[in-house]
C-alpha cells in the first residue's frame, strides 16, 4: 500500500497532496500543470518534500519529521517517463537489463523472456534507441522499469508523446502489464479516456491538491 | 635527405613519451574538474574556473617559473618530495611532462566540461530510479556520453603538450636525451650555424606526428558520435 501525504512550494505553486492507494492501478488524474508529475517525482525521490511523510508497504520512503529520506537508488519504484529516457548509447537489451544489472540481481532470462514478449518488443533487442518510433520506445521504457522488479510502478503520461492512432496500439499493452504483472502502479494522465481503460480507482488533482479519491466516475465530472 | 642523428630521434621519442603521460596523467583530473565545474554549486567556483584557466592566459615562462619555485630540487615541495617520496621533477623528462600535463589543463577541461553540460540529466534521473547510486550513474551513463568532448580533450592536451615549450624549457631546461623535446630541439638547432637542415627535418617530422593525432581523433570522435546516436 501507498501512503502520500506531501506539501511542497514550488514557488508560484504549491502542492499538497494527500492520498493512498491499495495497489492495483490508481489513476492520476487532472489537467495540464496541476501537480501530478511533481506528485510522482516526489515518490519517486527525484523532489525532495518540505514537508510531510510517504510509505510503501513496509517502507518509510520519506518523513519529514523523522528527517527520513530513502535514496531514490533504493526506492526500487519503476518510473515510465512522458519521454522514455532510454539510454542513448546502448542497445535495447541492455537498457531493458539495466535495472537488474543495477540491483545486482542475477540474470533472470524467464522474466527477460516475459516481458519482452508481454510488450512484443522482441525484433528490437539489438538496436539502439536513437531510430525507434514514439511507441515502441514507451513500450521499451515500460519494460525497462518493470524488469528492474519495481515495488510500485509510476507511469508519467506515457503516451502523450504518441499521436492519437499510437496510442490505441499502446492502451492494449498497458492492459496486459496492469493484469499480468501483478505490480501495484500509479497512472498518471490528463485523459479520462485513459484512464478509465488502465485505473480501477482514480485520485482527482486539481490545482497542486488533491480534491477526490473514488472509483471511475470521477472522470466523468 | 632524411637522416635524423641520434639525438634528434631521442628528442622526437621524448616528446611523445612527455606528451602521452602528460596527457594521461592531466585526464582523469580533468574530468573530474570538468565535472565538478559543470555540476556542482559551490563557495569558491570561480575561483577554481579561474586557477584552471591560468596556463592558458599566463606567459608560459610564468607558468614554468612557478613550477620551477615551488617544483625545483631545493623548493620547498619540491624539497619535500624528493626526500619523502624520491619524487624529482627539476631537469628530468617527467617535470616536462608536469609542466606540459599544467599547460595542457585547461584545455583537457574545456571540452569535456561543455560535453558534461550538454548532457540531458534526466537520463541520469532515470538511471538512479532504474538502482545506481550517484557514483554507478556517474560511469554507466555520464562519462560514457562525455565521450566525445573527453577525446576532443585528449587530442587538445596531447597537441598542446607535444608544442609545448615555454614552461618546459624554464622549468626543466633544455638537456639533450632528459628534457629536450623536438620543439626545445628544433629551438636549439635554429641558434647554430648549418642547424637549418635538420631544423627542418624535425619541423616535418612534428608536423606529421600532429595531423597524425588530429586524425586519429577526428576518426575516434565520429565513431564515438556513432555509438552515441546510432540506431
Amino acid at each position: 500500500m501507498l501512503a502520500v501525504a506531501v506539501e511542497k512550494n514550488l514557488g508560484t505553486f504549491s502542492v499538497n497532496a494527500r492520498f493512498d492507494s491499495e495497489g492495483g492501478a490508481t489513476g492520476l488524474f487532472g489537467p495540464s500543470g496541476a501537480g501530478k508529475t511533481s506528485i510522482i517525482n516526489m515518490i519517486a525521490g527525484l523532489m525532495m518534500p518540505d514537508r510531510g511523510r510517504i510509505a510503501l508497504d513496509d517502507f518509510v520512503l520519506f518523513d519529514s519529521a523523522t528527517g527520513t529520506d530513502m535514496k531514490v537508488a533504493q526506492r526500487r519504484i519503476g518510473y515510465v517517463f512522458q519521454d522514455g529516457r532510454l539510454f542513448p548509447h546502448v542497445s535495447i537489451r541492455r537498457n531493458l537489463d539495466y535495472g537488474r544489472w543495477m540491483g545486482g540481481h542475477p540474470a533472470d532470462p524467464a522474466a527477460f523472456a516475459h516481458a519482452v514478449d508481454l510488450l512484443d518488443i522482441g525484433h528490437l533487442l539489438d538496436r539502439r534507441p536513437g531510430k525507434l518510433s514514439g511507441g515502441e520506445r514507451q513500450r521499451v521504457a515500460v519494460g525497462r522499469a518493470l524488469l528492474m522488479r519495481p515495488r510500485l510502478l509510476l507511469l508519467d503520461e506515457p503516451l502523450a508523446s504518441l499521436d492519437a492512432g499510437r496510442k490505441d496500439d499502446i492502451l492494449p499493452y498497458l492492459e496486459r502489464l496492469r493484469d499480468e504483472a501483478k505490480v501495484p502502479m500509479i497512472y498518471v494522465s490528463h485523459d479520462a479516456n485513459e484512464v478509465k481503460r488502465i485505473a480501477s480507482r482514480v485520485v482527482r488533482v486539481e490545482g497542486g491538491k488533491v480534491v477526490a479519491v473514488g472509483g471511475t466516475d470521477l472522470l466523468n465530472s | 635527405m632524411f637522416d635524423l642523428t641520434p639525438q634528434d630521434w631521442v628528442a622526437v621519442q621524448l616528446s611523445l613519451r612527455v606528451a602521452l603521460v602528460a596527457t594521461a596523467v592531466a585526464l582523469p583530473f580533468g574530468v573530474a574538474v570538468a565535472y565538478v565545474l559543470a555540476r556542482k554549486n559551490f563557495w569558491g567556483k570561480s575561483l577554481l574556473d579561474a586557477m584552471v584557466h591560468l596556463p592558458l592566459v599566463l606567459p608560459p615562462v610564468v607558468t614554468g617559473y612557478l613550477l620551477l619555485i615551488t617544483l625545483g630540487r631545493r623548493a620547498p615541495v619540491g624539497a619535500w618530495l624528493a626526500d619523502h617520496l624520491g619524487i624529482v621533477f627539476s631537469f628530468r623528462w617527467t617535470g616536462a611532462a608536469l609542466a606540459c600535463g599544467v599547460m595542457a589543463f585547461p584545455l583537457v577541461v574545456r571540452p569535456i566540461r561543455l560535453s558534461i553540460e550538454a548532457i540531458d540529466r534526466r537520463l541520469e534521473d532515470a538511471s538512479k530510479t532504474l538502482g545506481a547510486n550517484g557514483f554507478w550513474a556517474f560511469a554507466t551513463i555520464t562519462l560514457p556520453l562525455a565521450l566525445p568532448g573527453i577525446i576532443a580533450g585528449s587530442m587538445l592536451g596531447f597537441a598542446k603538450a607535444l608544442g609545448e615549450f615555454g614552461a618546459t624549457i624554464t622549468f626543466v631546461s633544455n638537456i639533450p636525451g632528459e628534457t629536450q623535446t623536438i620543439s626545445a630541439a628544433i629551438y636549439t638547432l635554429t641558434q647554430v650555424p648549418d642547424g637549418d637542415r635538420a631544423a627542418m627535418q624535425l619541423v616535418l617530422v612534428s608536423m606529421v606526428i600532429s595531423v597524425a593525432a588530429l586524425v586519429a581523433s577526428e576518426w575516434l570522435a565520429r565513431r564515438a558520435q556513432a555509438r552515441l546516436h546510432g540506431a
